[in-house]
């Protein structure tokens, strides 16, 4: 009785359709084949990435998160307060960011495990909240981060340097692959990741042999509410000047890829290699369509088929396997 | 039997309204295999799970091993060499079987969970069982028997003293309860203690030492198993002797129309060119093994699977059936076997469940008339019998047999003339057991025709007017009642397999 390994999992087909795309807009548009599109793809990929591999946990328990797009504009806009307005050292402002991040997931999965609340219900409200708080810290002010000429700006440098003759290099794609590899390996080989697929597999089985679910399920938000505080990050150093009262619907795009890389939209499966190209196929719609004479209704309409398509095959796989 | 290894002594458990446990004593030895017995509700449940740690009891003591014990949840129990083996199987379907047998307590280098020392000891533990499994195979892919036997070695493998068997048998063939049994026996030689909980009588004399039956949460007493006979451990279950008279010949008029006709039925591999006909007011037994395609046949038929060919007459009239809601106006009724998933919305009331399926007719323009639907609810209630202190009571704190007539009710409300009942007694425990049977005699009687789908021989040839035999996705037999012997039933039954 063992498992046939088919060639065509879903993350092998989302690859090749990722690769596909990428020629395809190449050979349509010769500026989308140019360094610096590539450059600023890569920049904009950042947060979405960050925010998807840690989305991927809940949706993985069948659960889903959707504080994490406010929450990102909400812990940037925190981060660059402190900077801008008390001189914190930038360091210390990112891991508040980080943290802020970490505690609203902490929120969100006491609601959630604790209380009860369908995740759903206790994202949206944090959705809310998050989004309100950014403005409240702030005084509906937009808020600067330092840009990498000044000096408190180093953070930059984390996601792209430029080398002596003048090159710019997205050095924030290998820390995407690391923690890419850090996080499928904690998905599949450590406890946590276990009884994360365990919850989104039969919870009451899990909670029967005698794991501790409730820890488990809290810790799963926090999961995905420090990398909502990671991508922040990855935003400022992009965006140069945070708005308060944006972020609402970059949770969906985030959601999106990780369902489009295999993530089971019911729960019990998902990788996070999957989840990463799933993110990137997403990135590459939303900025190669433009490219080819797609305008951005065209392109929204666009992306929402290729998630029905990624849904489709998700359920006909699991009927097939039946 | 060896020495007591655990004794419960006037255990007290209440809960809002309800007096589960009315100080109830068990003991268990060392080396025996203890039956557990009682209907639907008589606390045996509650009991193990005072026991397991899942309830904290209200008195008494529990004195395991000569001391005096209190778990305070699975865990606990599981660490003192107190496991249970679920009714409902407690497994993660995505997970491989090593993984299942050591969720909880993985085995590690480091953070990492070393999964292949956990399959080398998953392939110990089965070869101590006599059990060959793929400890790499995802839980999901096994049959049902075969996941019980990773729940029982995953039991097992928890250094058990005690274990306890919820109900194991309820969705075995034949074939895998002789398995069970074989694992059973092995297990009390080496001297633990084995606690049996079934509603199946058979079993219970073939597998128990002895006998300790419950009633309305209290202890009634404790039999040994050879010294007793069915009937006393029933009286003391009830409290009276009951039973409908096996059928011996057919109760179909020879003139009866025939209401339903199945012909050349095609759907998938489960149901293979399948043909047969109903008539007005018989009782059809569908018999055969586990995944011979009986339920496919009738959720095919019902429109709620695909068809790929075939015609459906009814009452002589070729109907078209791609739906339930087809298969429902044309006055077809499906009770599921899996009654919680399919057949009954469990955190709803009575009422709403009973008029669910037909609620168009209560509607006073754009509101539903409550006091109608109250006053149907109430009539069926009645004349089912239905245990319930009243139509505004959840499902869920319904026992089994009173589910299911809430799901009878739900379609007799529609006015159905064909009603399929798939496993129509599945959990339900002897008394209850016999009022569905009553109840189906009468409808029968009243000239609803019914097809019952049935694992449980007894039942096959207690019930039916003529048995249809599958095997395979096939129909390999058609016996009338007054020649239908099990001998027969289980030569059509495995007819393609040996």
């Amino acid at each position: 009785m063992t498992k046939k390994k088919t060639i065509f999992s879903q993350e092998v087909i989302v690859a090749i359709v990722l690769v596909a795309l990428y020629l395809i807009f190449r050979t349509i548009s010769s500026d989308f084949g140019k360094y610096t599109t590539f450059l600023s793809m890569m920049d904009i990929s950042y947060y979405y990435v960050l925010m998807a591999i840690g989305v991927a946990f809940p949706l993985i328990t069948g659960g889903v998160d959707l504080s994490i797009g406010t929450g990102m504009i909400c812990y940037a806009l925190a981060g660059g307060f402190l900077i801008r307005n008390y001189n914190v050292p930038t360091g210390l402002a990112i891991l508040v960011s980080i943290l802020f991040g970490a505690a609203i997931g902490l929120c969100n999965g006491v609601l959630i495990s604790i209380l009860g609340l369908p995740p759903f219900l206790a994202t949206l409200c944090n959705c809310m909240i998050t989004r309100g708080l950014g403005s409240v810290v702030t005084g509906s002010f937009a808020v600067p981060w330092p840009t990498a000429k000044q000096d408190n700006g180093w953070f930059h440098s984390i996601f792209k340097i430029t080398t002596a003759n003048k090159t710019k290099i997205p050095l924030g794609l290998v820390w995407i692959i690391l923690l890419m590899l850090l996080m499928q390996f904690i998905l599949a080989h450590t406890r946590f990741g276990r009884y994360t697929i365990a919850i989104g597999s039969n919870k009451e089985a899990a909670m029967l042999s005698g794991i501790n679910v409730r820890f488990y399920h809290v810790m799963v938000y926090v999961v995905s509410g420090l990398f909502a505080g990671l991508a922040s990050i990855a935003y400022a150093a992009v965006i140069k000047t945070v708005q308060p009262g944006t972020g609402a619907g970059m949770e969906l795009d985030a959601i999106g890829g990780a369902i489009v890389g295999g993530v089971s939209a019911s729960g019990g499966y998902g990788t996070i290699y999957g989840t990463v190209i799933g993110a990137y196929v997403i990135i590459f719609l939303k900025q190669g369509l433009p490219y080819i004479g797609f305008n951005a209704n065209m392109q929204q309409i666009i992306t929402g088929l290729v998630l029905i398509g990624a849904v489709c095959i998700d359920i006909i796989k699991r009927k097939v396997i039946k | 039997m060896g020495e007591v290894i655990l004794t419960m002594s006037g255990i007290d458990k209440s809960f809002p309204g309800v007096h589960a446990l009315d100080h109830v004593d068990f003991e268990l030895r060392r080396g025996e295999v203890h039956a557990l017995m009682g209907e639907n509700g008589a606390g045996k449940s509650t009991l193990m799970k005072v026991l397991t740690g899942i309830y904290s009891k209200d008195s008494g003591t529990i004195t395991f091993e000569g001391k005096e014990v209190e778990y305070h949840n699975t865990h606990d129990a599981q660490e003192a060499g107190i496991v249970i083996v679920h009714q409902e199987l407690n497994m993660v379907g995505d997970l491989t079987v090593a993984q299942n047998i050591f969720i909880g307590r993985e085995f590690r280098k480091g953070f990492m969970i070393d999964d292949r020392r956990m399959i080398e000891e998953s392939k110990k533990l089965f070869d101590e069982l006599h059990i060959n499994i793929d400890p790499r195979a995802k839980m999901s892919d096994l049959t049902v028997g075969k996941q019980q036997m990773c729940e029982i070695a995953k039991a097992i493998s928890h250094k058990a003293k005690v274990i306890i068997f919820d109900e194991p048998s309820a969705a075995l063939t034949e074939k895998e309860i002789d398995d069970l049994f074989a694992i059973i026996r092995d297990l009390r030689s080496q001297n633990l203690g084995i606690i049996y909980i079934s509603h199946r009588m058979d079993e219970i004399k073939v597998i128990t030492d002895r006998v300790t039956v419950m009633r309305d949460g209290t202890y009634v007493g404790t039999l040994i198993t050879d010294e007793c006979t069915k009937e006393d451990i029933i009286n003391m279950m009830v409290g009276r002797v009951i039973y409908e008279e096996p059928k011996t010949h057919s109760m179909v008029p020879a003139d009866a129309p025939v209401v339903l006709k199945v012909d050349h039925l095609n759907a998938g591999k489960m149901v293979q060119d399948v043909s047969f006909e109903l008539r007005k007011g018989e009782i059809l037994g569908f018999s055969g093994l586990m995944g011979a395609g009986r339920t496919e046949t009738a959720r095919a038929l019902f429109g709620a699977d695909p068809k790929q060919s075939g015609d459906i007459y009814i009452n002589g009239e070729k109907v078209t059936i791609n739906s339930p809601e087809d298969a429902v106006k044309h006055g077809i009724g499906y009770l599921s076997e899996d009654r919680k998933r399919y057949g009954i919305a469990v955190q709803k009331t009575i009422t709403e469940n009973s008029t669910l399926a037909t609620l168009k007719e209560y509607m006073a323009g754009l509101f539903i008339n409550k006091s109608t639907e109250r006053a149907v609810t109430l009539q069926y209630i009645k004349e089912l019998d239905t245990k319930t202190p009243g139509p505004d009571q959840l499902v869920v704190n319904l026992s089994g047999g009173n589910q299911q007539k809430v799901v009878i009710a739900k379609w007799l409300v529609r006015n159905c003339d064909i009603l399929i009942f798939d496993e129509p007694t599945r959990g339900i425990d002897v008394g209850a057991k016999n009022e569905i049977y009553k109840l189906m005699n009468r409808l029968a009687a009243e000239g609803k025709s019914i097809i019952m789908i049935s694992s449980e021989m007894t039942e096959i040839l207690r019930m039916s007017d003529r048995i249809i035999v599958m095997c395979e996705g096939k129909k390999t037999g058609e016996i009338p009642i007054e020649e239908a012997t099990q001998e027969a039933i289980m030569d059509k039954a495995t007819r393609d397999i040996r």
